[in-house]
């Protein structure tokens, strides 16, 4: 018997194009990138395992090269230097996918990021609640530049 | 976004690749948030890094660009606390060590902050709208500061108009003196769709009410009723204090950026009920709510029932006459209970220029240096993001240093209570 392939697809505003099909890490709470990132980027680890307690969707879980699904980001403003950070070491997510509008933190972290490390982190925000909502964690997710996110 | 031609000459890289690069991160940003054009910085900027964490090579990267190229912000700026102040608190070994390892790079970023624009080195400080600090912005400045409980009080207390920047984009803003013009900088943005009553029958404990509003509204703009008359007996400098605690639970609590308070802050005392957006939403806080949120707060101490072993008061630094009603409140408390010095290590934290005033009073000052009591210019969020501060069993009258370490959540007066220890 041939087996059917369910795949569902979201569309989102591309904040950093790019294409990339990877795994995904999913947490339905805000993503607080000092609290989530410092111990790994203190420590110069090659990985980046989730750091906040209060983050249980993210806490423990690796992190760089993967793709993050979260609400937005919340907590310090001092987050974006903390994603500039990830990114020129080379710990950085492949991916953010927000499923609501991208908060000036994250925004920030992106752009500098891009700009100032010469280092793309795909993202992608407004994916909308149900994204949110379908996506779990290990699911392979394929990115395209036009902010469409199919999750196979 | 549509830009000047001078703008647009900087973007182009006609005044150099790096203020090209802090240009196009500067307009980028504002385009996320579909920003048209960028508006004059009236005042000077306050950064949030104000910390050497030996991980932030990217930043240190940046600065030296910067220096290199000899770009200052256009105005002298403030930046938040030191994390560390070794002058007047002691540390144990272990945490001394720790600091060295964390915060190793603090000299060579301060040396770094005084060459592009930092205001001097009294400038250390979460609340540099404070008098004697003096980085005070006026009612419709448009400022671009990034520490949240800054941002809040900017715009709500004083009606400056400031977004809840990242860091870096605050400096970037300050080097150009341009910002993006979306968000709270714009009079739709500062609307609000939530009216929030407040229904108690005396003045609410600001830590919690804040919080309460804070965890309800998250980003979102709260149009307060019902508290104003609470204030009746209250002097401006009181008044502003409360809003400052409020406003600092409330953006660490939620991410609040602005709250407008009926019959008292300006832009309410101008426009009241038209600040309010249609459809709004309603929140209505009584004692009972505001139990139930103190209550909600979980305890992070490995062993709660422990005695605790330290505390801090001052996140956001004390005011002037914060620190004089703490000093008049221990003393008289400390008396009343037939004690000398307290009873609990108790760190109080106010800006450097606020402690130099402070201690302008010698006699006040003694009052507090008698009870034992520690002064300090610290960031006691900093000082405790650590391992081995995070095992301390820390008690704090500030909500947003509750939200971001283990520390222990009390009101002023139970603090008190605490710290003086009971009758002997």
């Amino acid at each position: 018997m041939r087996r059917i392939e369910m795949k569902k697809v979201f569309k989102g505003r591309t904040i950093i194009s790019g294409t990339f099909t990877g795994e995904c890490v999913v947490s339905k709470d805000g993503i607080n990138f000092l609290a989530t990132f410092q111990k790994s980027l203190l420590k110069k680890s090659k990985k980046v395992i989730g750091g906040d307690q209060n983050n249980p969707g993210l806490y423990k879980k690796r992190l760089d090269g993967m793709i993050i699904c979260v609400p937005q980001s919340i907590g310090s403003t001092t987050g974006g230097i903390v994603i500039q950070t990830a990114a020129q070491t080379g710990v950085a997510p492949a991916a953010f996918l927000f499923s609501k509008h991208i908060d000036s933190v994250a925004a920030a972290g992106v752009v500098l990021s891009d700009i100032w490390s010469d280092k793309k982190i795909i993202t992608i925000d407004n994916l909308g609640d149900e994204f949110l909502e379908y996506v779990k964690d290990g699911m392979t997710l394929e990115i395209k530049e036009d902010g469409t996110v199919t999750v196979h | 976004m549509k830009l000047t031609s001078e703008e647009q000459q900087i973007y182009n890289g006609e005044q150099g690749d790096t203020l090209a690069k802090i240009m196009k991160s500067v307009v980028r940003y504002g385009e996320i948030f579909d920003a048209e054009k960028l508006v004059p910085v009236n005042k000077p900027v306050h950064l949030v890094t104000s910390f050497g964490v030996s991980m932030l090579k990217p930043v240190y990267d940046l600065m030296d660009e910067l220096i290199e190229n000899n770009i200052q912000t256009k105005l002298p700026f403030t930046v938040d606390p030191r994390p560390v102040d070794h002058a007047n608190i002691k540390y144990t070994l272990p945490e001394k060590l720790v600091f060295k390892f964390m915060y190793g790079k603090q000299s060579f970023y301060e040396n770094q902050l005084k060459q592009v624009g930092l205001k001097d080195d009294n400038a250390f400080t979460c609340a540099c709208y404070h008098q004697e600090v003096g980085n005070i912005p006026e009612k419709g400045d448009v400022i671009t500061w990034s520490e949240s409980s800054a941002v809040v009080y900017a715009n709500s207390v004083i009606g400056a108009r400031t977004n809840r920047n990242s860091a870096i984009i605050d400096l970037f803003c300050g080097i150009l003196g341009k910002a993006p013009e979306f968000g709270l900088l714009t009079n739709e943005g500062r609307k609000a769709p939530w009216l929030i009553e407040v229904n108690t029958n005396s003045l609410p404990t600001p830590q919690i009410l804040g919080s309460a509003i804070g965890i309800k509204v998250m980003e979102d703009v709260p149009y307060i009723k019902g508290l104003a008359n609470h204030f009746a007996n209250m002097s401006t400098e009181s008044i502003n204090d409360y809003l400052k605690e409020l406003g600092a639970a409330a953006a660490s609590n939620g991410a609040v950026g602005l709250f407008h308070v009926e019959n008292c802050t300006p832009e309410a005392i101008e426009l009241g009920a038209e600040l309010i957006q249609e459809n709004y939403e309603t929140y209505t806080i009584d004692e009972a709510e505001l139990e139930r949120i103190k209550e909600s707060y979980p305890i992070l101490w490995k062993k709660p029932e422990a005695k605790p072993e330290l505390c801090f008061v001052g996140c956001p630094h004390l005011s002037l006459n914060q620190l004089n009603w703490w000093t008049d409140k221990i003393a008289e408390s400390l008396q009343k209970n037939g004690r000398e010095i307290l009873q609990l290590k108790t760190i109080f934290t106010a800006a450097p220029d606020v402690v130099e005033q402070f201690k302008k009073d010698t006699v006040q000052f003694k009052k507090f240096a008698d009870t034992g009591a520690r002064l300090s210019s610290v960031c006691a969020l900093m000082n405790m993001n650590n391992p081995i501060m995070a095992r301390k069993n820390v008690i704090t009258n500030s909500n947003k240093l509750r939200t971001y370490t283990t520390s222990r959540y009390y009101t002023d007066n139970e603090i008190i209570t605490q710290i003086c220890g009971g009758l002997k």
